[in-house]
């Protein structure tokens, strides 16, 4: 029995069914939106002059939805990966669709993964954190006592350092996602990792810290202890909320302005030592080969990089118009000073706004207005952090690493705009 | 001038405060329990690389090695170690490294031996990590360093010998970042001849960019 009034007017009911129906169609098909298979029928306007179907009904109530999710016209909005690159998805990477974010917060839901043996579920009351090793006090501390130290929250983002990998030799992925999609910024809430360590006793001799996840991986690595005194944290939130299973769940690391991989995710364990471990990964993986044949280790930090947004392959232009390109900037090393746009493939720069906040060791975002002629252009973006380090052009970095570092390639992307509008990923001479 | 219960509301707050500074006194919060000695050997599971410090007591030959690969390994990694598919190789490229397509592998790459033993013992088999007796990862790791010709097949492994092993490419590492290694300069104006700015490479029509709407895209390498 329903308590619901009949929507008035035959009229409204039939355009109600006839784009409900369109909608399924489009969803399950994949079809454009509000075109039935198979039939001839234009999809009936919802805009003025006419009343749409859904101003015209009532809507599902409060806890039809009880933990919210995005509109079903967002469907496309996703992580995504690039299925060739790896054996399988267990080990692998997916990308944030930074072409459909706005901001400088990357939903959870959306924040780009990296496993190493899958994502482990874990139950929040049998997870243990322990510290130990050259400390006064090796510690096992529950979920609960760890809600329980002084709580810190601070917005940064983890940018995986392979991030933009596949473009070393040459342009090779036409995509924002695929070739910047690796970094995400959050709101993080927990306690400083020196909160914990002052709570062991930090024997002397320490110098540095093996921090180990729960997953199958054990995923390790090797902290100097400096770092982790000086701004690391220990979080259960992200951006308000228990993190995600992806993002470590129930307990992670974050290594504000350093690669990825080091913000160890699930972490269990907090060994201190004297001298570092030297894992697999940060010997066989997260290490840069140069043309030489030497290898740099330890190459932590996340240089200044920016990449703009808007237009992207993924976003085009649709004529000339008077645009405004957006993007985002972050360096490892503070904040974001300025950002310069150039649309003559670095003839010429103009600096663009930085919008609030500018944060340290997180996203900033920039735009600068556009008028396009419809002539071709070669967008390109370049940041400059506040130590007054400039973001290199692959050339530079070429000139310097050769091609096979794999790691840590922040340079200046280049845009192709075509007279039609379309956008290409291309790299300069 | 102070009330006396302004006061001390005003010291009450102030020790409020300082519980909740950092802790400076180990023990301070007094949160958790002390790790007792069994708890903790059941997690210390790491070897150093370049000590081999942590090594676990046990040992592994080649030839216990070779049924254990078979057994657990090969289906991805090959019976030699030659790698299925996308699967990593752990064999080969000796020499590569200042090629233009170089092998990284444990043999051509990685610089310590204790290394080996730590990552199989943590993270292989993939598909049940952490399962395997520290003998049979012994015995796994004297394989994959004889399969790299880097130890006779009468090798046997266990705490002692494995950080003896000098691997190859141990003394090519730098473990001192070099960056910033660029120094561009932000010049605004005619910064490059305009007629020097080519396109060296495009993405354009590559086939290898999976789609960003729709479904999740399945595409594989032609
Ligand atoms: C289901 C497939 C699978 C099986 C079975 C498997 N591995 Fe692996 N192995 C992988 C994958 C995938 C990686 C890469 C993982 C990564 O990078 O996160 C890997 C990585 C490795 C590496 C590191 C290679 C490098 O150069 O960094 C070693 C060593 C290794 N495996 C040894 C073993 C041993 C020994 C066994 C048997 C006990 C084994 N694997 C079983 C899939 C497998």
């Amino acid at each position: 029995m329903s308590v619901l009034p009949k929507p008035a007017g035959v009229s409204a009911q039939q355009l109600g069914r006839r784009s409900f129906l369109g909608l399924g169609a489009a969803l399950t098909g994949g079809l454009a939106l509000g075109l039935k298979p198979g039939n001839a029928a234009e999809p009936v306007p919802a805009f003025p002059p006419a009343d749409p179907p859904w101003s015209q009904a009532l809507g599902p109530g409060v806890v039809d939805r009880p933990y919210g999710r995005p509109a079903d016209f967002e469907a496309g909005v996703i992580r995504r990966n690039v299925p060739w690159l790896t054996a399988g998805t267990q080990s692998s990477i997916s990308f944030s669709p930074l072409q459909d974010l706005h901001g400088i917060i990357t939903p959870n839901g959306l924040f780009f993964e990296r496993h190493h043996a899958g994502r482990p579920d874990i139950d929040p009351d049998q997870h243990r954190l322990m510290i130990h090793g050259l400390v006064e006090r090796p510690l096992i501390l529950t979920m609960k006592d760890i809600v329980r130290f002084p709580q810190v929250t601070r917005i940064h983002f983890i940018e995986c350092p392979a991030n933009g990998g596949m473009e070393w030799r040459a342009s090779q992925i036409n995509s924002l996602q695929f070739n910047h999609g690796m970094i995400s910024c959050a709101e993080w809430t927990g306690v400083r990792l020196s909160t914990l360590l002052e709570e062991v006793g930090i024997k002397k001799e320490a110098k540095w810290v093996l921090v180990e996840g729960a997953d199958g991986a054990h995923m390790n690595r090797s902290l100097p202890l400096d770092k982790c005194l000086d701004d690391c944290l220990v979080v259960y939130a992200q951006n308000g909320e228990a993190l995600r299973p992806e993002q470590g769940y129930p307990l992670r690391l974050v290594v504000p302005g350093w690669e990825g991989n080091v913000n160890i995710k699930w972490l269990r364990r907090i060994k201190l030592g004297d001298k570092p471990w030297y894992s697999r990964e940060e010997t066989s993986k997260y290490t840069d080969l140069m043309p030489d044949g030497t290898s740099r280790g330890f190459t932590w930090l996340i240089d200044a990089k920016s990449v703009i947004t808007f237009p992207c392959p993924e976003k085009p232009l649709a004529g000339p118009s008077l645009y405004e390109i957006r993007g985002l900037a972050w360096t490892g090393n503070g904040k974001v000073k300025r950002v310069d746009v150039s649309t003559d493939g670095g003839v010429n720069w103009q600096t663009a706004r930085l919008h609030e906040p500018v944060l340290s060791k997180a996203l900033t975002k920039f735009t600068l207005p556009w008028q396009w002629d419809g002539q071709p252009a070669l967008l390109q973006s370049r940041v400059i952090d506040e130590t007054g380090y400039v973001q290199p052009t692959i050339a530079d970095l070429r000139k310097q690493r050769g091609s096979n570092s794999v790691y840590h390639n922040n340079s200046i992307q280049t845009w192709q705009v075509k007279p039609d509008g379309s956008v290409f990923d291309v790299q300069l001479a | 001038m102070f009330s006396s219960r302004k006061l001390s509301l005003l010291l009450g707050i102030a020790a409020a405060a300082g519980a909740f500074a950092s802790a400076a006194e180990p023990g301070h919060f007094g949160y958790g329990k002390t790790a007792t000695p069994a708890e903790i050997a059941g997690w210390d599971i790491d070897a150093r690389g370049d000590d081999g410090l942590g090594l676990p007591p046990g040992k592994g030959t080649v030839e216990r090695g070779t049924e254990v690969f078979a057994d657990q390994c090969a289906a991805c990694h090959g019976t030699f170690g030659e790698g299925e598919g996308r699967f990593p190789k752990l064999v080969g490229g000796a020499g590569t490294l200042k090629n233009d397509r170089p092998e990284l592998t444990v043999g051509s790459y990685w610089p310590f031996a204790p290394t080996l033993f730590d990552y199989i013992n943590r993270a292989m088999p993939m598909p049940a990590p952490h399962t395997l007796s520290a003998d049979d990862v012994y015995a796994l790791t004297a394989y994959i360093l004889n399969l790299n010709d880097l130890v006779p097949s009468e090798f046997v492994a266990d705490r002692d010998s494995l950080p003896k092993v000098k691997m190859p490419n141990r003394d090519h590492f730098i473990w001192t970042d070099p960056r910033p290694d660029t120094t561009s300069k932000p010049c605004m104006n005619a910064c490059a001849d305009p007629a020097s700015v080519k396109i060296m490479s495009t993405a354009e029509g590559n086939g290898l960019t999976p789609r960003t709407t729709g479904p999740l895209d399945t595409m594989q390498p032609k």
